[in-house]
């Protein structure tokens, strides 16, 4: 079962290291780990995907706060959340696919960011299942090339209704 | 004029070095174990002028003992420093030791010039990434302003919450640099919270569910003694009338000749306790994790108890053992808060079981030997002392019968290395405690294979004046290995056999002295001799050899099946 947490720390040089080094010393399962810096240039926000059941979730976030970098963690389990992985691929294209191919990407609402005469490269961004379908269904024409980014994630402020709701399960 | 505005914007600057002295000197700290090195030479340099007495270990692992023994006798932050690359890898075991214990520790490296580190520079060694799994918290400093906050903050680190060992590497050229004096600041750290204080709401439940309880038992750990709060423990047991065991850490937090002392429980833990544990109703646990050592199977663990768990670490709760009552505090705070709440209960039928389970399963041991149990000189050495001595060990079977034999009546009175089982660490821990503790009877029981490990430090011994013992219990063998490889390998004794030096002529050569016991009417007197003795001592007790810790839960049973309830029944 994946759960996502969201994990403020401090800016500091090892902080990273202390807290992947937390997970492998202790057999916790990753899934994806993605930082950056918040507005807050002391802070940065660390979301992590992580596998396991309820139990090992809940160790995982009592250790994760633990160390003395991590501020606060926050677990989204039951929560209305946003999450986003971003994507690029490179897609084998001739040019009598392009047609196919850039209406594909006008579906997942992704962005051809560069194109050459046999390639094009584009930008998904979105829930995990989308990235995974859009890669399925670039997988026919052959894909060169791909990255991904782990999964961000926010919770929805429970005040607003949701203004466009494409993730929703 | 110009000479006036010096004089009003100067802000007086010191070296680096310096400033950490002063930080330490803020601290209190009157005493530090610490081993030399290049990069450490301007720090040391200033310890020179300082009144900071320093502790010279054999080797950096002695020393981290040292530094973890005074820490776990008195309760203050116990402080070492090691040079780069070497020195600092050969604190790992201390650290790493100290970090299962939770002991507070401050630990200072030096590191190589901040240009140099990434490249392979002569004696660097990643200290910070080295460390990072086995310390509460670590940090290397880069820039020199930051090195008197940096202390401070360690130091509040290592002693508050859970205690444990914080690491500050200190490259050379920030020992060297002249640092802007400025007065402490106030320690700001946004992810370090501690909560003391337990829930109300859930200190009254722990409190009806005592109240409620015909068979509780109150499970004891290192927490406990760290927290200070064996008097609230003492009258907690007593005011509402429970059972006490403790884990190996937590012996001394309540006193063993007290007859609601259930003495310890675990693999290697009297009957009683643990099937007091298996037959509970409620079961206590404050200040202890559940160690495997000491649940044995864990879906067999106190199957009839609710469980309240009282610890300050909120990672311990819930984490082999599923809590029904959490709560998160001190042990200090939480049960002199239930302490109020709790009533007397009588619990006739349940105290009546647990005389028999004494009276049918007491730890006991072939008295008749002809040969010189170790047990027996344990005991004796419990008389002669009148139970009073600070007691360190190494780890093995030695440090089982001193669990089981010595019955330690206070807090801090007995120092052994739990978590990790550190083997080596008796000596340099007796020395650590009786810098600590100048006027105690300190005696390290040891085992001969761990005292080969780090018997070097009695040379620490001899030229500290330190009228340290060992009271050793030589069997010729790793005896818990062995004991293993008996039951378990068909007495396969691969590797464990060893051949030691004779140590009391060893003792000699170091300049401390050395005494021998080999026939069983030899020990009473030899005992004597050694706790007469002013200088470092070492006492060689030629042991039963092939002796077995009794009674035993073997590895993967449950903690009612234990092995060696019978076995002196005939005799």
């Amino acid at each position: 079962m994946k759960h996502i947490l969201s994990a403020l720390v401090q800016n500091k040089p090892g902080v990273l290291a202390h807290v992947a080094g937390m997970f492998a010393a202790r057999a916790f399962n990753i899934d994806s780990l993605a930082v950056g810096r918040t507005d807050d240039p002391s802070l940065s926000r660390m979301t992590i995907v992580v596998i396991g059941d309820d139990r090992v979730v809940e160790q995982v976030r009592k250790q994760l706060a633990k160390i003395v970098t991590v501020v606060k963690v926050q677990d989204f389990a039951g929560m209305d959340v946003v999450a986003r992985d971003l994507m690029l691929i490179s897609v084998a294209c001739p040019p009598e696919k392009r047609p196919e191919i850039l209406a594909l990407v006008e579906m997942f609402q992704g962005k051809v960011v560069d194109i050459g005469s046999k390639f094009v490269m584009v930008e998904v961004a979105g829930p995990e299942n989308k990235i995974e379908a859009f890669i399925e269904a670039c997988r026919p024409y052959g894909i060169k090339n791909l990255v991904r980014t782990g999964t961000v994630a926010m919770a929805r402020q429970p005040r607003f209704a949701p203004p466009e709701n494409e993730e929703a399960k | 004029m110009t000479a006036n505005t010096t004089e009003k914007t100067a802000v007086q600057t010191k070296p680096g070095s310096q400033i950490i002295v002063d930080t330490l000197l803020e601290h209190g700290v009157e005493v530090l174990f610490g081993y030399l090195g290049g990069v450490v030479l301007p720090l040391f340099d200033k310890l020179y002028d300082s009144p900071i007495r320093v502790v010279i270990p054999r080797h950096e692992q002695g020393g981290c003992h040292m530094a973890d023994a005074y820490a776990r006798s008195t309760g203050k932050v116990g402080v070492v420093i090691a040079t780069s690359g070497p020195g600092a890898t050969n604190l790992t075991t201390g650290l790493a030791t100290a970090m299962m214990d939770s002991v507070p520790l401050v630990a200072l490296t030096g590191q190589v010039r901040t240009e140099l580190i990434g490249n392979d520079a002569f004696q660097e060694a990643d200290t910070t990434g080295i460390t990072r799994p086995i310390t509460k918290h670590n940090v290397i400093v880069k820039n020199p302003n930051e090195l008197a906050q940096t202390i401070r903050e360690a130091f509040f680190i290592a002693s508050t919450g859970r205690p444990g060992p914080v690491l500050i590497d200190i490259p050379v050229d920030m020992q060297i640099a002249q640092v802007p004096v400025t007065p402490p600041q106030p320690i700001e750290l946004p992810g370090y919270r501690i909560r003391e204080r337990g829930h109300a709401r859930q200190i009254t439940a722990a409190a009806e569910a005592i109240n409620s309880s015909q068979r509780p038992v109150l499970y004891v750990g290192g927490g406990v003694i760290s927290g200070n709060a064996s008097e609230p423990l003492r009258k907690l047991a007593k005011k509402a009338n429970i059972p006490v065991t403790m884990t190996l850490m937590g012996l001394g937090a309540f006193d063993q000749n007290d007859p609601l002392s259930l003495n310890m429980l675990g693999m290697h833990g009297a009957a009683y306790a643990n099937f007091a544990v298996q037959n509970c109703d409620l079961l206590i646990c404050v200040g202890a994790r559940f160690d495997d050592r000491v649940t044995g199977k864990l879906k067999a663990f106190a199957p009839h108890a609710r469980v309240i768990h009282i610890d300050l670490d909120p990672s311990s709760i819930s984490k082999n053992v599923p809590a029904d009552i959490p709560v998160v505090g001190s042990a200090r705070h939480v049960l002199t808060e239930l302490l109020e709440l709790v009533e007397y209960r009588e619990r006739k039928e349940w105290f009546d079981q647990i005389a028999e389970w004494k009276k049918r399963h007491p730890l006991r041991y072939d008295q008749n030997a002809k040969t010189i149990k170790p047990q027996y000189v344990i005991e004796e050495l419990w008389k002669q002392t009148q139970g009073q001595a600070i007691i360190t060990t190494g780890v093995g079977q030695h440090q089982m019968w001193t669990a089981q034999f010595y019955r330690f009546n206070r807090p801090r009175q007995f120092i052994t290395s739990g978590g990790l089982g550190t083997m080596g660490f008796g000596l340099p821990a007796a020395i650590g405690a009786q810098i600590a503790n100048p006027d105690a009877l300190v005696i390290d029981i040891d085992g001969d294979s761990s005292f080969n490990m780090t018997l070097t430090e009695l040379s620490t011994a001899v030229m500290y004046e330190l009228p340290v013992k060992v009271c050793l219990i030589n069997n010729g063998y790793m005896g818990m290995v062995r004991q293993w490889q008996e039951l378990f390998y068909g007495k396969r004794y691969s590797c464990s056999s060893l051949k030691s030096p004779d140590f009391a002529r060893l003792a000699e050569a170091f300049g401390a002295v050395g005494l021998r016991a080999e026939k069983k009417e030899e020990v009473p007197a030899v005992i004597k001799a050694m706790l007469a003795e002013k200088r470092p001592c070492v006492a060689d007790f030629r042991v039963d050899p092939e002796e077995n810790v009794w009674p035993m839960v073997p590895a993967g049973k449950s903690l009612h099946e234990m092995d060696g309830l019978d076995i002196f029944e005939m005799a």
